[in-house]
């Protein structure tokens, strides 16, 4: 298990490095409350069996996925999935949508439901889901949202 | 039932890499239970649907007792005996309740939010206790510490109390066996530790399979279920619930539909999140998974959602599970008696 992560990414004709996921404190009211987890394209069945295969057949590179907490109220799960271009991530981020999506300001494209929002930017494919509902989680969402876009 | 519980959520993750330890198991030296599956010309395979509407809501907790009570309520009308002690006489050979060991196979693979409740699992062991079953022959089990840890448990390697932990302790056998055209690797928590096994998993949707419930819940007791996965794990559930130690061991099922997702699954999805707030009780697997298929079906239909057969996911591997080559069950509904319970 890792600290941190560094993701890889083939962007354009250049390689960038990110870790994506917001420090403690980063976001306003965010902690980030567990070790970043990272699975290889040939491991995401021991994160996210069943659902793997459309993410490799997309062609997933890495996922990683960390916990964070909103002012110990809400809990929430980042998953960031590097695929190998942008086109694997508008295939897995217009799959996943449905039609009572709302639209998000985020990234190349966004969207956001009352407890989970999900956007892609280029290569990445960025899911974050709370396990409370409570009137602030869908702009807690966003908020943490725009902090891992920020670093990609 | 708190304390037992407290003693998996606060137990400190032990380090201890369990060996192999404890003579392999075979059903036919623990004896055969009363009812078979699939069931003989004439009989019916029984499917218990237990519900109370007051499990829990969407902002409160699971409240234990009542799911304890609906546990043996549900077990009550699938066995006809009132008392738990009774009933469970009915599902457990004599000689397992005597003392041997006993798995429950959660699936804590959603991750948090859609995994088998904690407070299933200890409400089942604690009821096997009150019908004398010795805490320390009772094994929670899961693939890993982190599935185990999205259910709400934790590593507990004690022996003299209910033992939690997953496959990526106790390892797996060395020798592969045959599963279908694939070879495959057994939990050995599966071969050389429990005599019996019941099945405890979640009702979800699932992006591959369709549905997953009893019997996908299996794939957890090989080493690489993804390569099981093809044509909609069709026929890879069929085949590795045929694996002679599974179908001698997995023997019945409780399964949670406390909460369930109806699209979307199988992770966490709480857009598509539901609370049937029932539990889906049985021995014979494929009716288990016939009936659970319907559940999901019924709401998908009620908020307007196509049949999973229109989005090329009908769960075909059931229908597999039943033929002539596999015989793992029943999924004719003529041929299944579905018990609706209310508490």
């Amino acid at each position: 298990m890792l600290a941190i992560v560094f993701l890889s990414a083939s962007v354009g004709c250049k390689t960038r490095s990110a870790n994506p996921f917001p420090a403690s404190g980063a976001v306003t009211g965010w902690e980030k409350t567990g070790d970043t987890r990272t699975f290889e394209a040939k491991d995401l069945w021991q994160y996210i069996d069943g659902d793997a295969e459309e993410y490799i057949h997309a062609g997933v590179v890495l996922a990683s996925t960390s916990e964070y907490k909103y002012q110990n109220q809400v809990e929430a799960v980042v998953d960031v999935y590097t695929m190998g271009d942008a086109t694997g991530a508008r295939t897995i981020f217009e799959k996943g949508q449905t039609g009572d999506a709302q639209k998000a300001s985020l990234g190349d494209a966004g969207i956001a439901y009352a407890q989970s929002v999900v956007f892609r930017k280029g290569p990445y494919l960025v899911r974050i889901v709370a396990y409370e509902d409570t009137p602030s989680t869908q702009q807690a969402l966003i908020a943490l949202a725009r902090g891992v876009e920020a670093r990609l | 039932m708190k304390s037992r519980r407290e003693f998996l959520i606060n137990a400190a993750a032990s380090a201890v890499l369990l060996g192999a330890s404890g003579a392999a198991e075979e059903w036919a030296l623990a004896g055969k239970p009363s009812h078979s599956f699939p069931p003989r010309p004439g009989e019916k395979a029984k499917v218990v649907i237990a519900r109370d509407a007051s499990l829990h809501g969407p902002t409160t907790a699971l409240d234990e007792q009542k799911v304890l009570n609906l546990l043996e309520k549900a077990l009550a009308a699938w066995t006809g005996r009132d008392k738990p002690a009774e009933a469970w006489k009915r599902i457990v050979p004599a000689s397992v309740l005597a003392g041997r060991v006993i798995g429950l196979k959660v699936n804590g693979l959603g991750g948090r939010g859609i995994s088998t409740h904690a407070g299933l699992a200890m409400a089942v062991a604690e009821s096997l206790q009150q019908a004398g079953v010795r805490a320390e022959n009772i094994l929670i089990f899961e693939r890993d510490t982190w599935s185990l840890g999205s259910c709400g448990l934790s590593v507990n390697t004690d022996s003299n109390r209910v033992r939690c932990y997953g496959n990526d302790k106790s390892g797996y056998e060395e020798t592969p066996v045959a599963c279908g055209p694939t070879l495959v690797k057994l939990a050995k928590i599966l071969t050389r530790e429990c005599a019996m096994v019941i099945n405890l998993p979640i009702l979800k949707d699932h992006e591959m399979a369709g549905i997953t419930f009893s019997m996908k819940n299996m794939y957890g007791i090989v080493d690489r279920p993804y390569l099981l996965h093809a044509n909609n794990c069709n026929p890879g559930v069929a085949d590795v619930n045929a694996i002679p130690a599974v179908r001698e061991k997995l023997r019945f099922t409780i399964g949670d539909a406390i909460t369930s997702v109806y699209d979307g699954g199988p992770g966490f999805r709480p857009e598509r999140l539901w609370y049937p707030k029932a539990l889906v009780v049985g021995a014979d697997p494929v009716a288990i998974d016939c009936t659970a298929w319907q559940m999901i079906e019924r709401k998908r239909a009620e908020v307007g959602m196509p049949r999973l057969e229109a989005v090329g996911r009908r769960p075909d591997y059931i229908a597999t599970a039943a033929d002539a080559a596999h015989r793992l069950g029943t999924c004719d509904p003529q041929r299944i008696q579905v018990v609706e319970v209310q508490s």
